[in-house]
């Protein structure tokens, strides 16, 4: 989170309260490098879309800096931030064809109306969208709108591009169509893209690094991959994925290893942070990193617990063990096994290796 | 000239009567309220029409005649239309009803349209206080409103002019402005607004290309009525115009007291069939406004 100094976008020690007491973005710190594909990732109420009105220019920061290719944008207007913006509901122009949409950016800025017409016409290429000019918004289905809305957005060939929940509103099928679309757009022209949404998947599938906030705060910032497999936070390691939590006090600290006692057992686990003896940690353990022991051994954390409730989903089971005071635990296991093979009620050994089991430090209340 | 009838309230109610099984009783009710509708548009409509076939009477009467309930063609005659028409007094009246007509609804379109943009924006403080500010002279009885342009006009030289009683019916006619715009205003998103900043434009460009074209029939609508409420208003033109500032209204007035004479039942059919179509004119507009949602 440093910001570095061949960083396009800045956010410094940035804060935003709209009534003077609570602040829907607190302490944020981030930098966007040009050409990323970065989202910002949270639950609604996290502040996310603030960060993104503010960058627009909609909403002015209550304190701290943001800056566009090293220059501060809080005495720039909206309209000369350059900028393209695509909202959620689209926002097109509904008196206006295509056409006319596109062109809306072009004629702003005095462009000669033939070298407009070329723009209009590579800009619906892009989005394949051919042959649409002549059409109002109105007449067209929400994906070719959200297309319209992106290449009106990209038209007038700004460096940084927003992106406000743009598929929010389409089916599912479509929404993943147009999340291949848009990074294909993206990847074409080297745009620099921020991207909200509260999608873990579409943040996956679409991200060079995705911003995960909480309640105005960003909790970690991170390749998509990286945030599965090394989540720093329990808020992090809940919401990309599933996890099983485990609340635990430390016991011993050995190096990168520390032991937890969760109360009826003790776990050995991988230290994230520095933690020191008697600090409360949570465990977090993938269900997928949870196997089956036919035999004592074979993990380096195991348990035998009693199985609550096994749910069938064809290509892997789910299957609910006890885990003590700490409640339910889940377990996805491949369907290898063969329905039937765990039954509720069975007690089972079941475990798990240290690497795959994370101490994080506690999310405060 | 507008009646703001509203006959919603006199619709039947096909389903109710098609859905039960109806006893006497309440066919009897059904009836009864067929009756009492259609006693309501009979006693707003009746005096409205009368009028229309009595301006062509023959005789200077306000009555009808024998000759016009026979249908004979000698008991009807053109005559009031041709005596308004040869009467420079009414083209005076017509010409300054149209001029400061016309004059009051461009002032009150503009200053309207404005204040219903600026009411709409969230960062407007005190906007229920404002809002009912604007509002007030159509709350106001005209009376105290017009006696208050006397004299308040009158000390600024502006009582017995054009231009005191342009400002005077564009006060008047603002309030619709601003109730229609705001209306059409309320439908309307944001962010386009946000969405022509974005793409480069400044607030005269996305008022003329994105607000103005989307809230347009609000605001011909609202033009519609300012120029109705100034080009059937009395009661201002009393108090603050002198001879020159004569418009039909008020030359109606006088015809009524002055000069008994059919001629202003032509006028009155003339301000009838002008009224039904500027009511037309605004339910087209309203249909198509409507359209574009």
């Amino acid at each position: 989170m440093n910001a570095g100094t061949n960083a396009y976008v800045e956010f410094e020690g940035v804060h935003k309260s709209y009534d003077g007491e609570t602040e829907v973005v607190r302490d944020l710190h981030l930098s966007v490098q040009e050409g990323e594909f970065l989202t910002l990732l949270g639950p609604s109420g996290s502040g996310k879309t603030t960060c993104l009105m503010m960058l627009a220019g909609f909403e002015a920061p209550t304190r701290g800096a943001i800056r566009l290719g090293g220059r501060t944008i809080h005495d720039v207007p909206p309209r000369q931030r350059d900028i393209g913006m695509v909202f959620q509901n689209y926002a097109l122009f509904p008196h206006l064809t295509v056409g006319e949409n596109l062109r809306f950016p072009l004629e702003v800025r005095g462009m000669d109306k033939a070298v407009a017409a070329e723009r209009v016409r590579d800009a619906m290429r892009l989005v394949r969208l051919e042959g649409f000019e002549a059409r109002r918004p109105g007449e067209l289905s929400g994906g070719q709108q959200q297309r319209v809305a992106i290449a009106r957005a990209l038209v007038f060939e700004p460096r940084l591009v927003l992106m406000d929940e743009p598929l929010g509103a389409l089916d599912r099928r479509l929404r993943e169509e147009m999340q291949f679309e848009i990074r294909r757009i993206q990847r074409t022209l080297g745009v620099t893209v921020i991207y909200v949404t509260h999608d873990q998947q579409e943040a996956m599938v679409m991200s060079d690094r995705v911003a995960v906030f909480n309640r105005g705060r960003i909790e970690q910032v991170a390749a998509p991959e990286v945030l599965y497999e090394e989540p720093e936070r329990p808020f992090v390691a809940t919401f990309i994925g599933d996890n099983n939590l485990l609340r635990g006090e430390v016991v011993d600290v050995d190096g990168d290893y520390c032991q937890v006692d969760i109360g009826e057992h003790t776990i050995t686990a991988f230290l994230v942070s520095p933690r020191a003896v008697g600090d409360t940690v949570v465990l977090a353990v993938r269900p997928e990193r949870i196997g089956l022991a036919d035999e004592p051994g074979t993990y380096g954390n195991e348990f035998v617990v009693p199985i609550s409730d096994v749910i069938f989903l064809g290509d892997h089971l789910l299957v609910r063990a006890t885990m003590g005071e700490q409640g339910d635990f889940v377990v996805k296991i491949p369907n290898i096994v063969g329905h039937g093979a765990v039954l509720p009620g069975d007690r089972v050994r079941i475990g798990w290796t240290a690497t795959d089991c994370r101490a994080l430090v506690p999310d405060e209340d | 000239m507008l009646e703001h009838a509203n006959l919603d309230t006199c619709g039947s109610y096909p389903q109710r009567g098609r859905m039960t099984a109806s006893s006497p009783r309440e066919r009897a009710s059904h009836y009864a309220h067929v009756a009492f509708c259609a006693a309501v548009l009979v006693f707003l409509i009746a005096p409205i029409l009368v009028v229309v076939p009595l301006s062509f009477n023959a005789e200077p009467y306000f009555t009808f005649t024998e000759g016009m309930l026979r249908f004979e063609p000698d008991a009807y005659s053109l005559r009031w239309y041709a005596s308004i028409v040869e009467d420079e007094a009414w083209l005076r009246a017509l010409v300054n009803s149209l001029g400061i007509g016309v004059s009051a609804t461009v002032v009150a379109t503009v200053l309207g349209t404005l204040a219903a943009l600026g009411l709409a924006s969230p960062a407007m403080p005190g906007r229920p206080l404002v809002m009912g500010l604007l509002i007030s002279p159509m709350v106001t009885p005209v009376i105290i409103s017009a006696a208050g342009f006397f004299f308040f006009y009158s000390s600024l030289g502006l009582a017995q002019t054009h231009l005191g009683l342009i400002l005077a019916h564009a006060a008047l006619g603002t309030p619709f402005v601003v109730i229609t715009v705001t209306a059409t205003l309320a439908g309307f998103d944001v962010n386009l607004t946000r969405a022509a900043a974005s793409l480069g434009a400044g607030p005269w460009r996305t008022f003329r290309r994105v607000q103005l074209p989307l809230i347009a029939p609000g605001v011909l609508s609202g033009a519609l009525f300012a120029f109705a409420t100034s080009f059937d208003e009395v009661v201002a033109v009393l108090f603050m115009g002198g001879i020159d500032q004569r418009t039909i209204p008020r030359q109606m007035w006088s015809g009524i007291r002055e000069q008994i004479s059919p001629a202003i039942l032509a006028v009155a059919t003339f301000l009838i069939a002008f009224a039904l179509l500027l009511m037309g004119v605004v339910e087209w507009l309203r249909r198509r406004g409507s359209q574009a949602d």
